[in-house]
């Protein structure tokens, strides 16, 4: 199976398509396609106007990215896995905790 | 510092306009993403995994207290409370929406600052040397050199759309610490047999895919040629230089396509034809700019502080450099706390560093191409103070030049183009050495992690490189042995198949023990390797393989 990814136009933001034909920032509301329908959403996604940057697809697993670039996409779904990005976030954990 | 005039502030301002409008082209659709994609690079704005990322320029490294805290104000308004020091010397916000790039641009340009030529195919920001104009080495200060070019690049109509990028750094002391023979021009002061100074130039090196040393294309540059000279090389790579292939279109491809003595009577043919021309420097125009930049002078200069804590005398040994005027120092900020991440400052930092500059260090800081800090002016006296004051932030990690000091580029974590993570593998190598004390027994030692063959960390010019890869959707790395940026420059060499993420601080840390154990005397860790070969350390590597 594959997703439609792509990245906010106003800020940038990681964006899957879903199956109501908006985007979301939620990976789980990212629509599964078959491979023959991937392609022709995709097309359309990127014909479309205002939301999203370079759609392209990805492989999908069970509940995760797949394929070759699994890594680079889960970074994507979960933010960076380190560095300061990472730790202010813990820190804002820890503190609402 | 060179302050702006009215020029300047009008070019940054008429800029800011320019690409405010663009953006709202963009937003409401009048430009296409492809459109758009050129115009924001010169911007200095990319896209990368998680958002836009704005990359501001930092003229030869040199910043005010006031620019600092703008940093600060922008890393905490506009990102996500911190900001990324670069191997160029700038400083990168990872998480600005690109509805708040005007703004952020605005508060730049109140501080004399931008993004421009930041990215795109241009003259990117001039760097030197971090310690200009306090090194002890020093023949000549290079700032006014960068602000000379700085001023002559600025959107030059004939070079805003080169083949490739093209990056110029100058250095005025006897040490290179701009890493002159990996930019596409490098400019050397020295002094001639009358006593006058001018460049000896170094052209075509870079790194990247395809690493190179720069040749050298000139013994002696009389300053008020330096336009006219660059304006020739510049020519020469603008005409020839390959625009089929993104991969061989730096000058570093032409220079060896051509051969060095072709490509350098090229040269001297296009400067001999334009030598004679406006483009020569009047001495008033280098007196003027000169006159911006300096080195202080203080009354009752005092030695350096013999007393204090453990702590503090470890500091100074690692941190501090010996100034050129008696009674000052230059104090070394480290970014690099031991499993932190290389570069980064937090907006609190920031706004510390700024006061600490302000306070301590007749308003002057400088960004290192080791992706630190220096306040090149201090006052002996005020070292302890400083010293106090750093320790609360966290900014006092005694590690300037060792092992943990380790350069990192974002990697995946951040890039878009990265093939693998950098700083996680940064992190572990920085605690792995600090908890078997290698850092501090193994001495000077340079350690950088890329995470993919950009190099935008410079893995290929440490004496031990990190370069993270992809095969078949698994990161992993491969170490280089015998890398240096300064004076004796040297592309390291592979040692041989790469490593898991997991077995790179443990082989690095066996590369050190490797070291402690042949190491002659006080031989640096290049040196024994430039005696022993890289093979005597390819045992330690893979032993547990």
């Amino acid at each position: 199976m594959k997703a439609i990814t792509a990245n906010r136009l106003t800020d940038g933001r990681v964006i899957y398509r879903t199956a109501q034909a908006g985007w979301s920032t939620d990976f789980n509301a990212a629509q599964p396609l078959g491979e023959a329908e991937a392609e022709t959403v995709l097309a359309l996604a990127v014909r479309e106007f205002g939301i999203a940057v370079g759609p392209y697809l990805i492989e999908l697993g069970e509940h995760a990215p797949a394929g070759q670039k699994w890594r680079r996409e889960g970074i994507r779904i979960d933010g960076p896995s380190s560095g300061t990005t990472h730790l202010i976030e813990l820190l804002r954990t820890e503190r609402a905790a | 510092m060179y302050r702006y005039d009215e020029y300047d502030a009008t070019l940054v301002r008429e800029r800011i306009g320019e690409f405010r409008d663009q953006i709202e082209r963009r937003l409401d659709g009048r430009l296409s993403e492809d459109e758009f994609k050129p115009l924001r690079l010169m911007n200095g704005v990319y896209l990368q995994l998680h958002a836009y990322m704005l990359r501001v320029a930092i003229p030869y490294g040199t910043l005010n207290s006031a620019q600092v805290r703008t940093l600060a104000h922008i890393a905490r308004k506009y990102d996500r409370g911190y900001g990324h020091f670069t191997t160029r010397t700038n400083i990168q916000f990872n998480w600005p929406a690109l509805t708040d790039v005007p703004a952020i641009l605005e508060a730049l340009a109140n501080v004399e600052m931008h993004a421009i030529q930041t990215s795109g195919n241009c003259i990117r920001n001039t760097t030197a040397d971090p310690y200009s104009g306090a090194a002890a080495d020093e023949i000549e200060d290079g700032r006014p050199w960068g602000e000379i070019i700085r001023q002559w690049s600025s959107l030059h109509p004939e070079f805003t759309f080169l083949p490739r990028k093209f990056k110029v750094a100058v250095n005025g002391a006897a040490e290179d610490r701009a890493g002159l023979r990996v930019h596409d021009i490098g400019l050397q002061i020295v002094r001639n047999e009358a006593g006058q100074t001018g460049f000896e130039v170094w052209v075509g090196g870079g790194q990247g895919r395809t690493p190179r040393l720069a040749v050298r294309t000139r013994n002696f540059l009389a300053p008020h040629d330096l336009l006219s000279y660059l304006t020739a090389v510049l020519r020469v790579y603008n005409q020839h230089g390959r625009r089929d292939n993104m991969y061989k279109a730096r000058i570093k491809i032409l220079v060896e396509a051509l051969g060095p003595e072709a490509f350098i009577a090229e040269v001297e043919e296009e400067f001999e034809a334009i030598r004679e021309s406006e483009l020569q420097l009047p001495d008033a125009e280098i007196a003027r700019i000169r006159s911006f930049f300096g080195t202080p002078s203080i009354d009752n200069p005092a030695p350096l502080p013999e007393a204090g804590e453990p702590g503090f005398r470890h500091w100074l040994k690692r941190n501090r450099r010996a100034h050129k005027v008696a009674g000052l120092s230059s104090a070394v900020i480290s970014l690099k706390p031991i499993g932190g991440t290389p570069g980064d400052a937090t907006a609190e930092q920031l706004d510390i560093i700024a006061d600490l500059t302000e306070q301590y260090g007749l308003d002057e800081i400088r960004v290192t191409p080791e992706q630190n800090l220096v306040l090149p002016h201090v006052r002996n006296e005020d070292l302890h103070a400083l010293w106090l004051a750093l320790k609360t932030c966290g900014l006092a990690t005694p590690n300037a030049g060792l092992a943990t000091d380790i350069v990192s580029c974002p990697g995946m974590d951040y890039c878009s183009l990265a093939t693998a993570r950098s700083i996680p593998i940064a992190q572990a190598i920085s605690e792995r050495l600090q908890a078997d004390g290698l850092s501090e027994a193994a001495g000077n030692v340079t350690i950088k992690v890329d995470g993919c063959i950009n190099a935008c960390g410079h893995h290929h010019v440490a004496n031990i490189g990190v370069l993270g890869l992809d095969k078949r959707g698994e990161e992993y790395y491969q170490i280089t042995l015998g890398g240096a940026f300064g004076k004796d420059a040297a592309i390291g060499g592979i040692v041989g198949k790469g490593l898991a993420g997991k077995d790179v601080p443990a082989a690095i840390a066996r590369i050190l023990e490797t070291y402690l154990q042949t190491r002659r005397g006080s031989e640096r860790f290049i040196d024994t390797l430039r005696r022993t070969g890289a093979d005597a350390f390819k045992e330690a590597i893979y032993v547990a393989q």
